[in-house]
Parts: C-alpha cells; sequence; structure tokens
C-alpha cells in the first residue's frame, strides 16, 4: 500500500513536472498550425519583406512591423541601458546603505507596474511633451522608445547589480592595493568582471521590449509603414496582433497568427541567447 | 536565499553584509588620491558624476511615474466608482475589481498546485544531471519569456476557440495560470532548495517515506517561501492586458458563471484610457491597480523576508 502511494505519488509529481513541457509544445502547435499554411498561402518572402499591410486588397507584408519593432527596441536599449547600467553601479558600489535599503524594495515595486499604467503615463505625458517640444502629433517611435526605456529599466537594473555584487570582493581590494582608485577600481575591474551577467541582463530587457504590447500601442500611433524618421508613427509585430485579431478573418486571421510565429521566433532567439550568457554566469 | 524572484527581479542580499569598515577605509584611500595626482582625481570626478547622474535620471524617472499617478488619481476617487453595476455615468470599477479577484483566484488554483509538484519533482526526486530536469528547466525558462499577447493568442486559439468556451471568465483564467506557473514554479523550487538537508535526513531517520517527508517536513518549512512565489505569481496577473483582451473579452459586468465574458481591471484601465472620453476615471482606476500591486508585493517581501530569518 505504501509502496503504491508513493510511486503514484512520484507519478504525479513527474506528471505536473511535464506541463511545461506540454504547455510550450501546444503554444508551438496552436501557433504553427495556424500560420503557417496562410505564411504559406502568402509566400514566405512576401510575408517577410513585403513593405505593405493592406488586408482589405489582400496584402500582408509585415517588413514595415517587423522594421518597427527593431527601431523601438534600440531605442528602448538605447535609453534603458545607459540608465540602467550606471543605475546598477551606483546601488552596487556609491550608494548608502541608507538609499540601498529604499531603493531595493522599490525596483521590485516597479517591476510589478502593470504595461497599462506605464503605457497611460505615456499618453498624459510623453506624448505632450514630444508635441510641445518638436511640434509634432506625438505618437512616434521616439515615444514608444522613451517609454518602453524606462520600463526595462527594473529588469537591467535589478540583474546588472546582482552580477556586479557577485563578481569577489578580491578583485576590488587587489585594484585599490595597486594604487587604482574606487571609480577606476569600479570600472576597470567590477564591470567587466561581470559583463555577461549585464548582458543577460540586457538581453532580458531586449526580450520585454520585443514582447511589450499595450503600454506600446497607446503611444505609438500603430500606423503599418515603413517609418521614416523617428518622429513618426510606426507599428510593432505586438500591436499588429492586438489590434486587428478583434475582427480579423480567414487569410487575415492567419496573417496575424503569423506575425505571432514571427515573434516567437525572435523571442525564443532572445532567450536562447540569454540562456548561453547566464550559463557562462554560473560556471 | 533568493525567494521573491522570478528571474529578473532579484535585488540579492549581497550588497546588505558588505563591512561598513570597507567602505568607511575606500573612502579615506579615495581621499589620498584625490591628493596625489590631479588627472586622476577630474577623470574620477566626471565618473562619479556620469554614474550619480545615471542613477539620478533613472531612479527619478521610476519615482516620477508612481508620483504623477498617484497625484493625478487620488483626487478622483469617489464613491460612485465603487458601484455594484458599470454604467457610462459611473464608470464604476468595481465589477472590474471583482472580475480581477476571481480571475486570479482559478488561474492560482489551476497553476499552484502544478507549480509546487513540478519544483517538489525538481527538487525532491530528481539527481543531479538528469536530461528530463534539464529540459524542463529550459521550458519553464521559455515560458517565462513569451510576450503576453503569443499567450493571448494561443488561448484564443486552445480555450476560446478549439474548446469552444467562448471568450470567458474560464479561457482568461486558463491563459494567465500558463503565464503564472513559470513563476510558482521557479520560487517554489528555490524555498524548496532552501530547506536544510538535515531536515530530510532527520525524516528519513525517523522512518518516514518520501512523500510523508515531503508533504510533513519540507513543505510546511518552505512554506513562506512558496507563498511568496505565488504572490508573486498574483502580481502578474493583475497587471495582464494583452493576453485576456481575446481570451477573457472586455464585458464590464460581473460574470453570472465561468463561461461568461469579464472584464479586469487592468483591461477596463486600458479601455477607458484608448476611449480618451473617462480619463480622471483612467487615472483612479491606475491608482487603485498600483495600490493593489503595493500590497501585493509587500506582502511577498514580507513573506521572502520571514523565510530567510526563520
Amino acid at each position: 500500500m505504501n509502496r503504491f502511494k508513493e510511486t503514484s505519488a512520484r507519478i504525479l509529481f513527474m506528471g505536473a513536472a511535464c506541463v511545461c513541457i506540454l504547455a510550450v509544445a501546444l503554444i508551438c502547435l496552436f501557433l504553427l498550425v495556424n500560420g503557417v499554411p496562410a505564411i504559406a498561402e502568402i509566400g514566405v518572402l512576401e510575408f517577410l519583406s513585403g513593405t505593405t499591410w493592406r488586408p482589405a486588397n489582400g496584402l500582408y507584408g509585415i517588413a514595415p512591423m517587423i522594421i518597427g519593432s527593431l527601431y523601438v527596441t534600440a531605442g528602448a536599449l538605447i535609453v534603458g541601458v545607459p540608465l540602467g547600467l550606471l543605475c546598477a553601479i551606483y546601488l552596487a558600489r556609491f550608494a548608502s546603505q541608507r538609499i540601498l535599503r529604499f531603493m531595493r524594495p522599490a525596483m521590485e515595486l516597479l517591476a510589478g507596474i502593470p504595461s497599462v499604467v506605464y503605457g497611460f503615463f505615456g499618453l498624459m505625458v510623453i506624448i505632450p511633451l514630444i508635441r510641445g517640444v518638436f511640434g509634432v502629433q506625438g505618437m512616434s517611435i521616439l515615444a514608444a522608445s522613451l517609454l518602453l526605456g524606462i520600463m526595462i529599466l527594473p529588469t537591467i537594473i535589478t540583474v546588472s547589480y546582482t552580477s556586479i555584487m557577485a563578481v569577489p570582493e578580491s578583485y576590488y581590494e587587489g585594484g585599490l592595493a595597486l594604487g587604482a582608485n574606487h571609480e577606476r577600481c569600479v570600472f576597470k575591474l567590477l564591470v567587466p568582471a561581470a559583463a555577461s551577467g549585464i548582458m543577460a541582463g540586457i538581453i532580458l530587457g531586449l526580450g520585454r521590449a520585443v514582447g511589450e504590447t499595450m503600454a506600446v500601442i497607446m503611444v505609438i500611433g500603430n500606423q503599418p509603414r515603413i517609418p521614416a524618421g523617428i518622429l513618426e508613427g510606426a507599428r510593432t509585430l505586438t500591436g499588429n496582433i492586438v489590434l486587428e485579431m478583434g475582427y480579423a478573418a480567414d487569410l487575415h486571421r492567419g496573417a496575424l497568427i503569423g506575425t505571432a510565429v514571427v515573434l516567437f521566433v525572435f523571442i525564443l532567439l532572445i532567450n536562447i541567447l540569454f540562456y548561453i550568457l547566464s550559463r557562462k554566469v554560473r560556471t | 536565499m533568493r525567494a521573491g524572484a522570478d528571474r529578473s527581479s532579484s535585488l540579492g542580499s549581497p550588497g546588505s553584509d558588505r563591512p561598513n569598515g570597507l567602505r568607511r577605509s575606500r573612502s579615506s584611500r579615495g581621499n589620498r588620491a584625490n591628493r596625489s595626482s590631479r588627472g586622476a582625481t577630474a577623470s574620477a570626478r566626471l565618473v562619479r558624476g556620469t554614474v550619480y547622474a545615471g542613477a539620478a535620471i533613472s531612479m527619478g524617472f521610476l519615482l516620477f511615474i508612481i508620483g504623477y499617478i498617484l497625484v493625478m488619481g487620488i483626487p478622483h476617487i469617489r464613491p460612485e466608482l465603487f458601484e455594484w453595476h458599470y454604467n457610462s455615468t459611473n464608470v464604476s470599477l468595481m465589477p472590474a475589481l471583482i472580475n480581477t479577484l476571481l480571475m486570479v483566484l482559478i488561474a492560482l488554483a489551476l497553476a499552484t498546485p502544478f507549480g509546487l509538484f513540478a519544483a517538489i519533482y525538481l527538487v525532491e526526486y530528481t539527481k543531479r544531471g538528469n536530461r528530463l530536469v534539464k529540459l524542463i528547466r529550459l521550458m519553464a525558462e521559455t515560458l517565462a519569456g513569451i510576450p503576453s499577447i503569443v499567450y493571448g493568442l494561443f488561448g484564443l486559439l486552445l480555450f476560446v476557440t478549439a474548446l469552444g468556451w467562448g471568450l470567458s471568465l474560464m479561457a482568461g483564467a486558463c491563459t494567465l495560470a500558463i503565464m503564472v506557473l513559470p513563476v510558482i514554479m521557479r520560487t517554489s523550487e528555490e524555498a524548496l532548495k532552501a530547506v536544510p538537508d538535515s531536515y530530510r535526513e532527520g525524516s528519513f531517520g525517523l522512518g518516514a517515506g518520501r512523500l510523508r517527508t515531503v508533504f510533513k517536513v519540507i513543505v510546511p518549512s518552505a512554506m513562506p517561501g512558496i507563498l511568496a512565489g505565488v504572490i508573486l505569481g498574483i502580481g502578474r496577473a493583475v497587471g495582464e492586458t494583452a493576453a485576456l483582451i481575446y481570451t477573457a473579452g472586455t464585458v464590464a459586468e460581473v460574470p453570472e458563471g465561468i463561461f461568461d465574458s469579464t472584464r479586469t481591471l487592468a483591461v477596463h484601465m486600458y479601455v477607458l484610457a484608448s476611449e480618451g472620453l473617462h480619463l480622471n476615471e483612467a487615472y483612479a482606476t491606475a491608482v487603485i491597480l498600483l495600490l493593489l500591486v503595493i500590497i501585493i508585493n509587500t506582502s511577498s517581501t514580507a513573506l521572502a523576508r520571514r523565510m530567510t530569518k526563520g
């Protein structure tokens, strides 16, 4: 009886653990089964490199959205990475205990703020600001980049902070003993030693930025065309899905699911990169 | 121990146990460096200034967002917002609030057993270097990285269309359950790992089997950490929008059954903001949402701390 209980519990636990595998498999299956036929019907090249998205006329090119996503993500990294990295270095090596005690829970809170709240903030503050400064409509790649840059700050800060703190104290002390000052020790010894952890943080932030949906569609304008400048509106892959899924049918619907497949592939590549880097940190 | 953390949100503890003496000696050494060479001082000052400025700007941004929402929203929290039924005059957030609670409750009821059991399997039942374990970890990481809109689309394809549930509370909750599964699993795993081996040895030594050891000894002592993970999952579920729009829909009423369409607080907030007709109410809703997140986060941190102390 006892033997039976132990064995069935073991099987139960193992089954629960396999739910993760099942979930990923199901997600892949459903996306591929619903998305790939549509992509095939449109033509892979036509779908990926077509520059016009006009479902009413049967034109399904997602190149504008891919470029939009790239622009916005690059913009977010340009805004978020220097600030986040400097902030992590400050917290790790310059801040007093009092500030640390306050900032650590604050960072966790900020990581948990819902993206709609960020999006709403962007809509009410960043867009009027851009409109005022540049005299344009405001919904633009610039707005989305600024907002996403702020949104990925907590991620970059926490991961970089943790990896800088994980560098052995002896590095720092050795630097001091050789006559380098505090700043030099931090930037020439600790930061390079933590580089792969910092990269992992940046890639995690990158994944967030690529996958972010609601905050972005609230501030980017969502025009499905290749943007001419950062003050122009654009549309991201995520935005394309969420904006049109409500009323899409047939091939249009398939094309949107195909967009999700492309997005999923991007995310998988980013994840693999993250996985490799964080393994490097551990060893 | 890193309880209360998905893979990104852990400002780990090593900062706190840095000895104070080191800090003091560092600053005195800095002074000496200042005196010895002028060029180095100038560049050091520049570097220090940049670091301070970067930190101030990023913290400033983040605190400004919270402050701005609170200042704009709190004056607009009025009793009408909490009336039982939503209409376009009172713009009540009450149905959305109740829906959020229902949704989160169902999602967690689904995800917690799976997450916890999976963690138990990984920590208590497998040896190091097991192939299956590696695969499960990899899949959990993959799940954690999938954007919420992809979950939403998946939920739409599987629960809403293939299983024929329609836009419903249940479809939304199932989608959320898959989303929070990796969060709960990872934190539970960390919590179980933190239980000292002597507990296990003691329990086995007294003649208990593996199952009894797990449920009577290990899980109870890892409870605060597991709860912290569950609460983190709640936090993620409460703020979710993209995954719910096409699975749970946007009907602003308390549902009569689990297969009715509902609108959670975050979706409600999105609808208000994008319609642009009730911006004051949107601010107020944002405040309520923020308060929920703050409460959830504080309790998670408190539990995680109790875990590390106890």
